[in-house]
């Protein structure tokens, strides 16, 4: 078993497929499936014994860096109305590479307005394991 | 077994090991060891003293731990020379720990964790799981928070406010993992109101009774959550209400109104609405009022505005929350409900948006978003 990070980028990514409107220009039933959705995809990867971490990232935050000896960190930011933003993700732990890309597959299916997938870019990075006890 | 129960001994137990002659920190560990010992023995041989067992057992461990470090061969002869404490100092010390373990040399953190584990008698396990930390993480910081404290005299009076907002921590965490931890702020607070006569204890304890009445109604089967005018009132737990108004009312009678009987007062009049309709805005305007002279509270002053707008209407609503700094908590979204009511969906629609980006949990942003959306949808054509 390997574990992946399913990275949420919001509207950003790669060129979007579809170019779909924020949530909150979604009609109240569209915002509800979409919950339900993500709601019911943690709960299919626990019971394949897939699930590790879902999280939920606010919008807010800044850039922080050190800023020299004796100085308070530089802090740069909050960007809200930057359109790459990381939303969240799920961490899931699978048997193999091709398995991480199908479950991405299935999550960027998402429905959105209308009920139809939004086409959402996740990005898909292996962890890198603990060394293993045999090495040869 | 009754486990909450068995926990319910766990502080006194301590605080007998402690006047034998241990250190708070053996102490603890001694009574932790012997709670897994009762766990794994009372099943099949119920104990007809249990709190008696549970000293005895714990007082063993200690002795045994004490004995296999030869370091601590010296305190070990003080301590059996040492006379033993008679009886009658019980709830002393029980009230003592909860002050040891709220103590303000500790940061909020810790001082929860200790009382949820000395106090409480949890396992670092099931600390651990309820605030999603890795059980090492937790194990360290209630170890940190031993030594803190290592040096404060068990016997110092301690400050009640300092323990009630330990408490109120707890409680406002809510619940995850398999340990309810409202539940257990409830059975920490109504304990530590038994013990003492402080008028803000039996306040918090009504507060918390007050709210975890509503807790059924308020969150949908599919998760969401529901506002307090949109819940099913049939849901909230009328024993629990009782109770707390009777807590509440006898706190009230010995006039020392305190910041948890005046919330515990807001909380009693909407539990006293049969509907949201009911409910007596003025009145809770009222409590608010005293809310804010109590505690020059910003939040407090951002609730009262919204009783504001429900008791005198939108347009009050927002002239009131016009004087509170927009960066406050939910000062978009309670300024998005009165643009509502005012007539102005456009407004209320970019305010509910707005909310949702700096909502602090994922219920209270998907609830934001769908209002947005609700607006949206009609402006849309």
């Amino acid at each position: 078993m390997a574990k992946y990070l399913l990275l949420k980028h919001y509207r950003g990514g790669p060129a979007p497929a579809v170019d779909w409107a924020p949530m909150d220009r979604w009609t109240p039933d569209e915002v509800d499936a979409h919950v339900q959705f993500m709601r019911d995809f943690a709960a299919r990867l626990e019971e394949t014994g897939e699930f590790v971490d879902t999280q939920a990232l606010a919008p807010d935050g800044a850039f922080v860096r050190y800023a020299g000896e004796g100085r308070p960190p530089v802090t740069d930011g909050p960007f809200v109305e930057t359109k790459d933003l990381i939303a969240g993700w799920y961490i899931v732990d699978v048997e193999s590479w091709d398995r991480a890309v199908q479950l991405a597959g299935e999550l960027s299916a998402a429905p959105g307005p209308g009920g139809k997938p939004i086409y959402e870019w996740l990005e898909v990075r292996p962890f890198l394991a603990a060394s293993p006890t045999v090495t040869e | 077994m009754n486990e909450p129960l068995l926990r319910d001994l766990v502080p006194a137990a301590i605080g007998v090991i402690v006047r034998r002659g241990a250190d708070f920190a053996a102490a603890e560990d001694a009574v932790q060891d012997a709670l897994v010992e009762a766990v794994r023995v009372w099943p099949d041989d119920p104990p007809r003293d249990p709190k008696g067992w549970l000293v005895t057992v714990a007082w063993r461990k200690f002795l045994d731990a004490a004995r296999a470090d030869t370091s601590r061969r010296h305190r070990e002869a003080r301590v059996e020379r040492e006379p033993m404490p008679g009886p009658g100092e019980e709830a002393d010390d029980t009230l003592r720990l909860y002050f040891l373990c709220a103590h303000p040399s500790l940061t909020p953190a810790s001082a929860v964790a200790l009382t949820l584990r000395a106090v409480g008698g949890l396992t670092t396990r099931q600390i651990a799981q309820a605030y999603l930390v890795p059980e090492a993480t937790m194990a360290q910081r209630i170890s940190r928070a031993k030594r803190t404290v290592a040096g404060v005299r068990f016997n110092q009076p301690g400050n009640v406010a300092t323990v009630l907002r330990v408490l109120y921590l707890v409680f406002n965490e809510g619940y995850s993992g398999d340990v309810d931890l409202a539940a257990e702020a409830i059975r920490l607070t109504r304990q530590l109101a038994a013990k003492t006569l402080h008028e803000e204890a039996a306040g918090l304890l009504a507060l918390m009774l007050l709210h975890h009445a509503r807790r059924p109604a308020r969150t949908g089967a599919d998760g969401r959550l529901v506002p307090l005018a949109e819940q099913a009132r049939g849901l909230w737990n009328t024993r629990l209400i009782a109770e707390g108004v009777d807590v509440l009312q006898t706190a009230l009678a010995r006039d020392r109104l305190g910041e948890f009987q005046a919330q515990a007062a807001i909380a009693a009049l909407h539990a006293d609405a049969r509907t949201a309709e009911e409910t007596d805005w003025a009145q809770i305007v009222e409590w608010y009022d005293e809310l804010v002279r109590l505690t020059d509270n910003p939040v407090a002053r951002l609730n009262r505005a919204v009783a504001v707008g429900e008791a005198e209407g939108p347009l009050a609503g927002l002239a009131a929350l016009a004087g509170l700094d927009p960066a406050l908590p939910r000062h978009a979204a309670a300024a998005a409900y009165f643009h509502e009511r005012a007539g102005d969906p456009v407004a209320a629609a970019r305010l509910y948006a707005q909310a949702a980006r700096s909502a602090p949990n994922l219920p209270e942003r998907d609830h934001l978003t769908r209002q947005a959306a609700r607006l949206n949808a009609p402006l849309r054509g």
